[in-house]
């Protein structure tokens, strides 16, 4: 992976930068000590790593601010850092960089039923947004397999999705507003309790920018009544596309499932022996979650299965209960840990439309033969977002490599049948160089004059989203 | 007048002129500052590129008539879940509405506090930037954060960044059945805690609204069994505030939403109609000052989207003291227009930063300029 050269006129200015930042944080809140900033040296996408020249931990809007402003006036690239779970390298340092991290930006700043909203620090993990309104019976939709630990901001710079989006749409669809600090240290607003922007829609564009137009510190998010209920049938079939047609045909009925998972053959084998959910050996598995009463949900399960039974499914199995719903899940639930059991692998988000599900699934197939390297694909059927993961072993010269010569073919098998390369993820780093296989050098430009507006002077994340000979003059300004 | 037969002609016409350009499409929806320039009608734009019912997914030219568009989705029995408004009655116009004003406009209804708006929707779109460029983001498929989104942007700047040729858009299937909950006699500001309890449950209410008249009227969609559930269930639920009527009767439940969505009270009746947009508990707040004026107003979203018909000349934005949001002229003369300005004002940095990205788009200054200040 190529990034951009370290400045050596910054790094020579390393310790003056740090008092300017001194002054203005605590001290336990400036990190430049070799040793210490190696824990910011990489996020999920471990395969890069690179030391940041400082980490800073800000508690406030203010303090955001105060260190944007200094680094604007040093020409310091800042590098935004949620909870550094990123698959794509968002976070990824470069070593005369300053991280950001927005973690301690953690409180709850107004919770507002009425009007079904939540106002929170960007910091606040994915999943504690709904825990502070859990006890009302509200939650917050987005629900990306991270929840646990990803942060807000970094949900509102890459756009996150989820299981559920399906039915509640992905992070765009549920932020109401923000605030943001640009890069020279103005605070502004965008949107809040209210809908629709006044004007141009900068907040849809911020949702998604992958911290390239300025710091996300606040978030109001959109809270919703939990459902009654929610329950899954499991089905399996002969087939990629017998399970593909049926996806397509429970869609067009009207029925809208809150989640539709879709696990191929290797991939379920790699669970059940894992997990040991109890999975049947089929080549494709389907699990569908409906919500509503237990009235409307056997409901809509009956009309599931009865549509289904038209592609012939070999397994059909309606939970009737908690306990069985949770058997149901868990071995979705323990798929990527499965996969991670047998080798190392990685972890791709393209998109696809859903009637091209079965031919994409067979070109995988074909690839992993050509590549030697297994795949298993677990995804959000319903949306067509897949994850192929694909096994490698890091230890073993050259398979890295290949491993990414091969996500590569499969995202460009993505934007050829009508899809993109990242359906949730987002671009960072890791698919960077990709980027030109989607779009023309004059949409990337369109793209890139958006970032000249919020930050001139290219210093937000520079070196991530954008092939970097397509934005080397920028940078180099 | 241009009218561009199709992309290319419409990326040379927009590169060949020397001066401005005012973009229409079916002419249904003057809204906006009042902008000068040869004609730029985007009518030959039309045709369906793609359309899969079994992925949700519609691609058209932006010339295409709405109606249309209407016709094609509901023989599968799907809809554009975000409920466009139809502007003729409130605006006194004729014609036929397209895709790409309602999407330029951003125009959604009702049912855009369950569902979202226009801008939700759009999935991708093909535009011409003021130099004449032809430029595309997003794409055809639900999940998509590949690059900046632009698309969120496009929808609703109103031709000043370009001009939209295609978009591509999610649609969803047509309910089985509707049923409204009706309440009368309410107060605004009770009306709106009604509304705020129905949207706070856990029934799904695809539309909820209010008449400063003393009707109150809440949307449920879905299966059969389903809907007649949550009817029941939420009328108990509202108990607290007076007894529930429900609506089962499709042909009457429709048309209610229909006189919300387009404004059907203030048609034909003289006077400026205000959008304004504000957090749903402050509705009836600003509802209250503009009717101490003189003016009727109609509760939408919640009671967040409030729209008001007010004596002429009558500046709402100035009403709005301490109150969040935003108030955009949807109905007024053009010296009123001019007066207010249709769209206010950010702030002076957010201002710039829509400056500057219109800089960035369109350099030459061509594209609806002046329309959103």
């Amino acid at each position: 992976m190529e990034m951009p050269v370290p400045n050596a006129a910054i790094l020579g200015r390393k310790y003056q930068i740090v008092q300017r930042l001194q002054a203005v944080l605590p001290a336990e809140a400036v990190i430049f000590e070799p040793v210490e900033t190696r824990a910011y040296e990489c996020d999920a996408l471990t395969a890069y790593r690179c030391p940041p020249m400082v980490a800073v931990l800000p508690t406030s809007t203010e303090q955001v601010a105060a260190v944007l402003k200094i680094c604007f006036e040093e020409g310091v690239p800042v590098v935004p850092r949620g909870s550094g779970t990123s698959l794509a390298g968002g976070a990824l340092p470069t070593a005369d960089c300053v991280i950001l991290g927005v973690s301690r930006l953690n409180r709850v700043l107004e919770t507002d039923y009425d009007n079904r909203f939540i106002r929170v620090q960007s910091g606040r993990t994915n999943l504690s947004v709904t825990g502070a309104v859990e006890e009302m019976d509200f939650f917050y939709a987005p629900d990306p397999s991270s929840q646990l630990a990803c942060a807000i901001a970094g949900n509102v710079a890459m756009n996150s999705g989820g299981a559920h989006c399906l039915k509640y749409g992905v992070t765009t669809n549920n932020l109401l507003g923000v605030t943001m600090v640009l890069m020279d240290g103005t605070v502004i607003e965008l949107g809040g309790a209210h809908l629709d922007a006044a004007g141009l829609d900068l907040l849809g564009v911020v949702c998604g920018s992958e911290g390239q137009l300025g710091v996300v510190t606040e978030a109001t998010l959109r809270i919703l009544h939990k459902p009654e209920g929610a329950r899954p049938v499991l089905m399996g079939f002969d087939t990629n596309e017998a399970a593909g047609a049926c996806v397509s045909d429970i869609i067009k009925a009207g029925v809208l499932p809150v989640a539709i998972e879709f696990m191929d053959r290797p991939c379920i084998r790699a669970t059940e022996a894992f997990a040991h959910a109890g999975y049947p050996d089929v080549e494709a598995l389907l699990i569908i979650e409906v919500e509503g009463s237990g009235a409307e949900i056997d409901s809509q399960l009956a009309k599931i299965i009865a549509i289904s039974a038209a592609h012939n499914p070999v397994e059909v199995r309606e939970s009737k209960s908690p306990d069985e719903s949770a058997r149901i899940w868990a071995g979705r639930k323990a798929a990527f840990g499965a996969m991670g059991q047998i080798n190392d692998y990685m972890c791709l988000d393209g998109t696809i439309p859903v009637t091209q599900l079965p031919f994409v699934l067979r070109r995988i197939g074909e690839l992993s033969r050509q590549y030697g390297l297994d795949v298993g694909n677990v995804f959000h059927a319903g949306d067509g977002n897949m994850h192929p993961l694909i096994l490698f072993d890091a230890n073993k010269p050259g398979d890295l490599e290949l491993c990414e010569a091969m996500g590569a073919d499969i995202l460009k098998l993505c934007v050829e049948v009508g899809g993109c390369l990242t359906g949730e993820h987002g671009v960072g780093v890791e698919k960077r160089d990709l980027m030109l296989t989607q779009y023309t050098a004059a949409d990337i430009d369109a793209q890139l004059a958006v970032k000249d507006v919020f930050d001139p002077a290219w210093l937000l994340n520079p070196a991530k989203v954008f092939p970097l000979k397509t934005t080397e003059t920028r940078r180099a300004a | 007048m241009i009218k561009p037969k199709d992309e290319i002609e419409l990326a040379e016409a927009i590169a060949a002129t020397n001066g401005p350009l005012r973009i229409t499409g079916g002419g249904t929806r003057p809204l906006g500052n009042p902008v000068d320039g040869t004609v730029l009608d985007m009518t030959g734009l039309t045709g369906v590129h793609l359309y899969e019912p079994g992925a949700l997914t519609l691609v058209v030219g932006a010339g295409t008539p709405l109606a249309e568009i209407d016709a094609l989705l509901a023989g599968e029995n799907q809809r554009l879940a975000f409920e466009p408004m139809d502007h003729r009655g409130l605006l006194g116009t004729k014609g036929a509405s397209t895709i790409g004003g309602v999407v330029a406009a951003n125009i959604s209804g009702p049912r855009r506090i369950q569902s979202g708006a226009c801008r939700d929707f759009l999935l991708g779109v093909r535009f011409v930037d003021g130099t004449g460029t032809i430029l595309k983001n997003g794409g055809r498929v639900m999940k998509n954060v590949t690059g900046y989104d632009l698309v969120k942007l496009m929808a609703g700047s109103f031709g000043t960044l370009g001009a939209i040729s295609e978009v591509s858009l999610k649609v969803l299937p047509v309910a089985e059945t509707q049923a409204v909950v009706l309440l009368e006699g309410l107060e605004d500001q009770t009306a709106i805690a009604a509304l705020s309890s129905a949207l706070g449950s856990p029934f799904d209410v695809t539309g909820a609204a209010h008449f400063a008249a003393g009707l109150t009227i809440i949307r449920l969609e879905g299966f059969n069994d389903s809907v007649s559930y949550r009817a029941k269930a939420l009328c108990a639920a509202l108990s607290g505030f007076g007894a529930c009527q429900i609506e089962t009767d499709q042909s009457q439940a429709s048309q209610l939403w229909q006189e919300v969505r387009d404004l059907k009270a203030f048609h034909d009746v003289p006077g400026d109609v205000w959008r304004i947009s504000v957090k749903p508990s402050d509705g009836p707040e600003i509802g209250g000052r503009l009717r101490s004026l003189g003016g009727q107003v109609i509760y939408d979203w919640g009671g967040g989207l409030v729209r008001a018909l007010l004596p002429e000349g009558t500046d709402a934005r100035a009403h709005m003291t301490g109150l969040k949001g935003h108030a955009r002229i949807e109905r007024a003369p053009d010296s009123v227009k001019q007066q207010f300005g249709v769209f206010g004002s950010e702030g002076p940095v957010i201002d710039q930063i829509a400056a500057g990205l219109r800089a960035k788009f369109d350099p030459r200054g061509i594209l609806n300029s002046g329309l959103m200040g």
